[in-house]
């Protein structure tokens, strides 16, 4: 049951749940983590929250996931079949190289981040943007095309993925 | 003296879409060379100016060689090298 659509995320309503509330747990620290689901699937199935390694900043203004705590979820999903499907960070300050004068966090991909996209091809970026730890979240998901541009994903957040159609072929499974 | 490999998904185009492949050496840059070897290309997206680049994750075994010695770091007869890419980010 294969249906990937380029430039479309379809996510379960609970797992936006668990990343804004990890966001809103760590604020005003970048939190970071990961949605795994089965192999060639672009389903994400389950959040990994992810320990924010990151040291460049004493204020948690970038995020990198623990290489250590990595290597474990990974040996995980390989076991399980699965692999990273989203990968998610929180943007909690201004950027350094702002697209807008508001003065806010943006929920748009930095030039580091879009650095290390690169780095995996098909996974999508989800990126929750948040002003205060109470405030409303701004969610964007992104990846790179094939130049290396960044594309936004059209994020369509579903209850369940039975009756979501992502694509040609997508049927239901029946009991 | 040889290792397995694990090699992320970017890579694999250099392994023939394979994700895991043997190695032989006793350290990670005699592993790394013949890596190479076997698979050209895959050296350069490793290794910059003689460290690993800062891009990847390599562990030997359970250890991120960023804390075992780097490019020096034993590979024991049988031992497992995972690749994975670094994820990070920043506002």
């Amino acid at each position: 049951m294969t249906s990937k659509l380029f430039g479309v995320l379809v996510i379960r309503a609970d797992l936006v749940e668990q990343m804004v509330a990890h966001a809103r747990r760590d604020h005003p620290r970048e939190a970071c983590g990961q949605l795994l689901g089965p192999e060639e699937s672009d389903r994400p199935e389950r959040y990994v929250p992810m320990t924010n390694a990151d040291d460049s900043d004493a204020q948690g203004s970038d995020y990198r996931f623990d290489s250590k705590e990595q290597l474990r979820v990974h040996r995980e999903a390989m076991e399980r079949d699965e692999e990273p499907v989203v990968v998610f960070h929180s943007h909690t300050r201004v950027p350094r190289r702002p697209l807008t004068d508001t003065g806010l966090p943006e929920a748009y991909p930095s030039v580091k981040d879009i650095e290390y996209m690169g780095l995996q091809p098909g996974v999508h970026f989800a990126i929750v943007a948040l002003t205060g730890p109470d405030a409303e979240p701004d969610l964007r998901s992104f990846l790179l095309d094939d130049a290396g541009e960044v594309v936004e994903d059209e994020i369509q957040v579903v209850e369940n993925y039975m009756f979501s159609h992502t694509g040609a072929g997508d049927v239901p499974d029946r009991d | 003296m040889s290792a397995t490999v694990s090699i992320p998904t970017i890579l694999r185009t250099h392994t023939g879409g394979e994700k895991q492949v043997k190695a032989d050496g006793s350290t990670l840059q005699e592993v790394i060379t013949d890596l190479e070897a076997n698979h050209p290309g895959i050296k350069d997206r490793l290794v910059t100016d003689g460290a690993l680049h800062r891009f990847v994750n390599v562990y030997v075994n359970d250890e991120d060689v960023r804390f075992a010695g780097g490019l020096d770091a034993q590979v024991p007869d049988g031992g497992t090298v995972t690749i994975l890419p670094a994820v990070a980010g920043g506002r």
